[in-house]
């Protein structure tokens, strides 16, 4: 049954038993029903399994799960509570998805990116998504779809 | 284990989780304990290793929380930053860019965003990894480290703590916390160079050197090399052509070929010994250059 730990999880207070082994990872898809966040290589290598912990993007496949005791989380299916928030609308318009794998994990990413930075070059925008693999689209749509969400000014992203 | 061929999607050991609060209940723990517990900073290194089960510790002791061990702090001498202070918060520090320019250059060259993030200082020296990025700076730098345990503090120079791949010389019972490197002079130049497979890989091979002039003379001249031998290390021989000596292109490239002839590299996943020999050359060479003009741009205001 394991320890109980605590966190606030999308704005959310909640509780969950989590053995000292278990990956934060696979708290999130099998415990809370949470799927969004993807596994990909396990090891650090392909963020899609990127969640922000205390507002920063951190590896859910490299986190144990104890260690988010206490903290605050934010997972992709935290981002759109009523409607899709800007970032997401423009990944839809300019065809940033293409099978979706990469996507929870790139769009984590550029919340964080965007709220440090409100007006990121390309070149920022691709260092940045260095630890993001997309298999499917070649980035470019990526790249335009944050270029456009951080030109509009939005208060919610 | 080839990272292929296991489930990375689980950690398959189990251990028991200790997360404390203090300094001194790591050090007690550990002076009990020592032997049969890894402690986890960021994890990055730790975790990979644990789902390859290269490693299988009874605890695991997460000293994350522990806040004093996060810092960045000048002491009159020296600038000190604590073990478990993360690699983005050196990569963001003014201090660090301006004065150690070729720390700041490696900590930029490494992993991810992500990665930056959850990975910390004191776990890059620690995992003692031959291609840990952060140690030829911090080498060139004349670097120390602090070991805590109940038996009290020592502090150990860097070109001392590494023993071999994983190996360094804390005992079961320390806990490094944190890292001294000395101020330089004015007018010295430092550089960081590295070469990987993609932007996020660990290195191939990677150089950072410290140079200082007097009078047209090399008064100082220290280099370091990472992934080309079971430890990074200090290429002596090859300073000792420079030293004393002109800051000339024949010089610089008679000491590229001596730091070449030191060291020792095997032929891996990443490259062949053969190319990181000949790419040693040309990145030590570069790596010379680019401290030099580091330092007549300041010359020049
Ligand atoms: C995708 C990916 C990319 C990477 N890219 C790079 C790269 O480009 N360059 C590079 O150099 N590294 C790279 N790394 C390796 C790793 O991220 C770094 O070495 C990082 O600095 C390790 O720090 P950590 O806090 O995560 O260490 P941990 O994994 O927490 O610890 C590493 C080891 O050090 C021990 N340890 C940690 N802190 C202490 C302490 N204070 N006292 C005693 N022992 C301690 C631990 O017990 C463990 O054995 C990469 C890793 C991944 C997964
Ligand atoms: S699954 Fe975590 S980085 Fe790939
Ligand atoms: S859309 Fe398929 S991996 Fe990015």
């Amino acid at each position: 049954m394991g320890k109980k730990i605590s966190f606030i999880l999308n704005g959310v207070k909640r509780e969950v038993y989590v053995e000292p082994n278990e990956l934060l990872l696979n708290v999130l898809r099998e415990k809370m029903g949470l799927t969004g966040t993807k596994y990909g290589c396990g090891i650090g290598e392909c963020g899609a399994c990127t969640v922000l912990l205390n507002g920063n993007p951190v590896l859910s496949c490299l986190t144990l799960a104890m260690d988010v005791d206490g903290k605050e989380l934010v997972t992709i299916e935290g981002l759109a509570q009523e409607e899709l928030q800007i970032i997401q609308r423009t990944f839809l318009e300019e065809g940033a998805v293409q099978c979706g794998f990469c996507t929870p994990g790139i769009i984590i990413m550029a919340k964080s990116l965007l709220k440090n930075k409100t007006n990121p070059t390309e070149e920022e925008i691709r260092e940045y998504l260095k630890g993001n693999l997309c298999r499917c689209t070649g980035y470019v749509n990526i790249v335009k779809s944050i270029k456009r969400a951080a030109g509009k000014a939005c208060k919610k992203c | 284990m080839d990272i292929n061929k296991i489930n990375t999607r689980i950690l398959p050991v189990k251990f028991q989780y200790l997360a404390p609060k203090t300094l001194e209940e790591v050090i007690s723990f550990l002076a009990e304990h020592g032997e049969e517990t890894k402690v986890l900073a960021g994890g990055t290194d730790l975790l990979v290793k644990m789902k390859q089960r290269l490693i299988e510790p009874t605890y695991i002791l997460n000293i994350k929380e522990i806040k004093e061990l996060s810092f960045i702090k000048s002491n009159g001498n020296s600038l000190n930053i604590g073990a478990t202070t993360k690699l983005n918060e050196l990569e963001n520090s003014r201090i660090i860019k301006e004065k150690f320019i070729a720390l700041h250059e490696a900590v930029k060259a490494m992993g991810s965003v992500q990665i930056r993030n959850m990975g910390t200082v004191g776990g890059n020296l620690c995992n003692a990894s031959p291609a840990a990025d952060l140690a030829p700076p911090l080498l060139v730098l004349n670097s120390k480290v602090k070991a805590v345990s109940t038996e009290g503090e020592r502090e150990i120079p860097l070109n001392k703590f590494f023993l071999g791949p994983g190996k360094t010389s804390l005992k079961p019972n320390e806990l490094l916390t944190e890292i001294q490197i000395p101020y330089l002079p004015e007018d010295t130049g430092t550089s960081f160079l590295k070469v990987a497979r993609t932007s996020m890989d660990l290195a191939k091979v990677n150089v950072a050197t410290v140079l200082k002039l007097k009078n047209g003379k090399v008064e100082n001249c220290r280099i370091a090399l990472g992934s080309v031998a079971p430890t990074p290390l200090r290429v002596c021989e090859a300073e000792k052509v420079l030293l004393n000596s002109e800051f000339t292109a024949e010089k610089v490239e008679e000491t590229a070929e001596k730091a070449s002839q030191e060291i020792k590299p095997i032929t891996d996943v990443r490259s062949t010994a053969e190319y990181r020999k000949e790419v040693s050359k040309i990145l030590v060479r570069r790596a010379l250059q680019k401290a030099y003009e580091r330092i007549k741009v300041r010359e020049c205001g």
